[in-house]
């Protein structure tokens, strides 16, 4: 495979994100013109400046009408994007190419979910008329096959990996707490999460994550331009996707240790950003916690851990928010809940905050002190076994 | 040249009710014994196709080109049920599939159309009974659940184990039960009317058939009396004139009438006992009476042992097991007398008819199939190979009737199920093959990593009036089931 990257030909001048949330106040619309009027604001341009738009959203609209109307853009290409959870980020990732390619000099990605307004818990999704033989397990029990596999492989035992995955959400909430924008602003204690009720296998419901509103918008120039817009821009160093073939769900080698689209849209980012060891490169990571043991298993499927000890780390607090690489220090999905179309550009959204300075002291992660630069998003959408993998790594600085 | 039954097959769904359980909910007398109960994804047509695929199972030679399929309980109406019997036991497209709806004298005819073409083809008479009744009265009490399916055939291959010797009938219109359409609890006049009209009537069948196939009735070694009329067949089994011993017992205290299909059990649980030469009689109480009279061939021993060899339980094994804890409030769920609050996920979604229809092989008969160039096993069945990259170069392969072992598994909560909680397998097959799917028949608690399983067919799930059919796993060292000595053979 040949992946070339455009590394520092793009760069992101200005960044919006509503509050995450039950937002029974708010319809489509108003989160779309919410989060776009906080981006322009931001990279000070106005809506006539956008030569073109990438909209991410699964289930709250179809078509680039879903923003052109309320925004009332003027005749403008506004592309509709899909791919599960990587929505918003993949809206991200083509309004970059079509920057980088010299199309257009200024454009939009924007993601937006309501999943509040269909009365519905957990995640509703749109499938095609089939032959019903599809099984029908919700999607904390297509996950939650990977905490017993985890913990059988490296001999953890099985009260010891309910601690590791209620300190992934112990900490996840903790840095949710100190957010404005999160959902969920408290601290859970280690018990209280430890405690909730099964939702599937040994998942409580504190291992998943919530269900919310949300929007969140990024304006993109090309990286000689960025100037024009924002005395501290951040450049794109790697954009990465992978599909993967679905063989998990019958390949009898797979064992929900690991989800190989994961690794392989890793190793392109890191390729693509020249990073070679990207736990002492990183600033930041924000990755896609829908539950707890997905987290876990993508510190050592990103190299973040070696395998078979991530659990360690997550105990010894590498990952918090002033631990040695802080791991979703805005909350992650755990606090925001996961609007599908607004996830990838509400990650981005914090390392616009944090890698520029721009989070307020009490969440300020000390990594950026430290001289490191560079943030990484991760998405991962469908189940273990059949996913796709959206990896991304930003940072304030041009390369040499 | 004669002609009889070449194999049969029972199934007896696993759940049992205790009827004590009925009078400890509803305040009224304790009730003993058990009654056999079909789980909530269970129906006609998924126990009759159970019981086909056991009769199929233990065949030899050619396979069935005709199936009736009798029930008083369809799945559907206007749309015929036994095409999904037919689609799942993966019958020739020219077989033949055909309803009986609507009564258990529907039984006697489908085992009679079945002879009937017999010397012929061979041909399968399928008869399934779910049995309703309102919470407490006696046909929810007395009644089971389960599905026989019976090949008949001719003996040019020395396939017949019980040639069919004769049959007498005698119709009769009057009214001892009846239900309209639609409605799920039966009504009946007065019993000593329905016995004084029924007693006569079964007399004067039983004499002609005695006297067209030149027997007496001493001369008969076993015989079985069957309907719902309790009073009536009692009485008809005191006034029969054949020897005491002769008179078989019935399983009313184990699994309860089966209904409609209870012709088919009484049929296959003499097999599963008669000697070779041994004279059978049928006796069908059911607006008017059938009788029928087969004799046992030398070929019926040596069935038999390939039957259990290939793990088939008998009617009796079945009916002497299952997990008598069922709650009462669950059963009356199952049947839907008890409207439960639903979780607050979206309704299950219809399947699509052509889509349906081009998954046919997979969706009924399960099947995979394996890459030619590499081996590797896809389950749905793919055109490019996983391993291999491979394209259009596969062979299919019916999985439905291979056991596997559960390789990991999870119990969700949340999934929409009518019995929660979901258990969800991944499954991996002997001599290969992984899928994910839905358990059934079984207890959370005692599912393990390892644990073996089989596939059956059940009913998913039911959305805009059409039942999503296909399979579950489940385990099989449940009561009722293949014993474990034909499972590790």
């Amino acid at each position: 495979m040949s992946s070339n990257g455009i590394r520092d030909r793009v760069a992101i001048v200005g960044m919006g994100c509503t509050p995450f949330g039950e937002r029974w106040d708010k319809g489509v619309d108003d989160l779309l013109i919410d989060a776009a009027k906080e981006a322009i604001a931001s990279a000070g341009v106005t809506l006539d400046d956008i030569d073109a738009f990438w909209l991410g959203t699964m289930t709250s609209g179809t078509s680039g009408i879903t923003l052109s109307k309320p925004l009332k853009i003027d005749y403008k290409p506004v592309t509709r994007v899909e791919n599960f959870c990587a929505t918003g980020s993949e809206a991200f990732r083509n309004a970059c190419y079509a920057v980088a390619s010299g199309a257009y000099d200024l454009a939009m990605a924007i993601g937006v979910e309501k999943l509040k307004d269909t009365g519905y818990s957990g995640l509703t999704g749109i499938r095609p008329v089939g032959d019903g033989t599809d099984a029908a397990l919700s999607s904390p029990a297509a996950f939650s096959f990977v905490a017993p596999s985890y913990a059988d492989r490296y001999g953890v035992d099985p009260e010891e990996m309910k601690q590791v995955m209620s300190r992934i959400a112990w900490k996840n909430h903790r840095n949710g707490a100190v957010n404005p924008r999160a959902q969920f602003r408290k601290e859970i204690s280690m018990e209280t999460i430890t405690r909730s009720p099964l939702v599937a296998g040994n998942l409580g419901v504190y291992d998943c994550s919530g269900v919310s509103d949300g929007s969140a918008a990024a304006i993109i120039c090309r990286a000689e331009d960025a100037h024009r817009y924002s005395d501290n821009p951040l450049y794109v160093k790697a954009l990465s996707f992978v599909a993967g073939p679905g063989g998990g769900f019958i390949d009898p080698d797979y064992d929900y240790t690991t989800f190989p689209e994961v690794v392989r849209s890793a190793e392109d980012a890191y390729q693509q950003a020249g990073i070679t060891d990207p736990r002492a490169s990183l600033a930041m990571a924000e990755v896609h916690d829908c539950f707890t043991p997905t987290e876990l298993v993508l510190m050592e499927d990103m190299r973040f851990s070696e395998r078979g000890l991530g659990w360690k780390d997550v105990l010894a607090g590498t990952f918090d928010r002033d631990g040695e690489l802080p791991v979703n220090p805005d909350g992650g999905l755990k606090s925001f809940g996961h609007p599908i179309g607004a996830s990838g550009l509400r990650m981005l959204f914090e390392c616009w905050l944090q890698l520029r300075g721009e989070a307020p002291p009490e969440r300020q992660i000390a990594t950026v002190a430290e001289g490191r630069t560079l943030g990484l998003t991760h998405n991962l959408g469908g189940a273990p076994g059949e996913c796709v993998s959206f990896v991304s790594i930003v940072g304030p600085d041009l390369a040499d | 040249m004669t002609d009889g039954i070449v194999s049969w097959g029972s199934y007896l769904p696993y759940w049992r009710l205790q009827r004590s359980a009925i009078g400890a909910s509803l305040g009224g007398p304790a009730g003993r014994g058990s009654r056999s109960v079909a789980s909530y994804d269970e129906d006609t047509t998924t126990m009759g196709l159970e019981a086909g695929r056991r009769a199929l199972a233990a065949l030899d030679g050619p396979v069935p080109e005709d199936l009736f399929f009798a029930t008083p309980a369809p799945a559907y109406l206007d749309k015929t049920n036994a095409t999904a019997i037919h689609g799942a036991l993966e019958l020739p497209g020219w077989a033949g599939a055909y309803d009986m709806i609507g009564s258990v004298r529907s039984s006697v005819g489908a085992l009679r159309a079945a002879r009937g073409v017999a010397g012929d083809h061979r041909a399968v008479a399928v008869l399934s009974d779910l049995r309703t009744g309102l919470a407490g009265g006696s046909e929810e009490r007395d009644s089971g659940d389960g599905a026989v399916a019976l090949v008949f055939g001719a003996d040019d291959d020395d396939a017949v184990v019980a040639e069919w010797i004769a049959h007498a009938g005698t119709t009769a219109e009057f009214l001892d039960r009846w239900r309209t359409p639609g409605e799920t609890d039966s009504k009946v006049w007065e019993e000593r009317f329905g016995q004084e009209v029924y007693v006569p009537l079964v007399h004067q069948a039983w004499s002609e058939a005695l006297k067209s196939a030149g027997v007496t009735a001493t001369e008969v070694d076993h015989v079985a009396v069957v309907g719902l009329h309790t009073r009536a067949v009692g009485a008809v089994r005191t006034s029969l004139g054949v020897r005491p011993e002769a008179v078989v017992a019935d399983r009313a205290a184990t699994v309860g009438n089966l209904g409609a299909a209870e012709p088919g059990a009484a049929l296959a649980d003499m097999l599963e006992r008669a000697e070779p030469g041994a004279l059978l009689a049928l006796v069908v109480v059911a607006d008017g009476a059938d009788v029928v009279l087969l004799r046992a061939t030398d070929a019926l021993p040596a069935a038999r042992q390939a039957r259990h060899a290939a793990g088939l339980a008998d009617v009796a094994d079945q009916a002497a097991s299952g997990p008598g804890d069922l709650p009462y409030a669950r059963f009356l769920t199952w049947r839907g007398a008890l409207l439960r609050e639903p979780p607050r996920r979206p309704d299950p979604e219809r399947p699509g008819a052509p889509a349906t229809w081009r998954s046919t092989p997979w969706k009924g008969g399960f099947e995979a199939s394996d890459c030619r160039s590499c081996g590797f096993r896809h389950l749905p069945p793919a055109r490019v190979c996983l391993r291999c990259r491979t394209i259009d170069e596969m062979d299919r392969v019916r999985l439905a009737d291979v056991g596997g072992r559960v390789a990991t598994y999870t119990v969700d909560r949340l999934a929409f199920s009518m019995s929660p909680p979901v258990i969800g397998a991944v499954v991996d097959f002997d001599g290969g093959g992984r899928y994910r799917c839905e358990m059934t028949d079984a207890d959370p608690d005692a599912v393990a990593i390892g644990t073996r399983v089989e596939m059956v067919f059940r009913r998913l799930n039911t959305a805009k009036g059409v039942h999503n059919y296909f399979w579950k796993a489940r385990p099989v060292d449940v009561p009722g089931d293949a014993d474990d000595e034909g499972e590790d053979a």
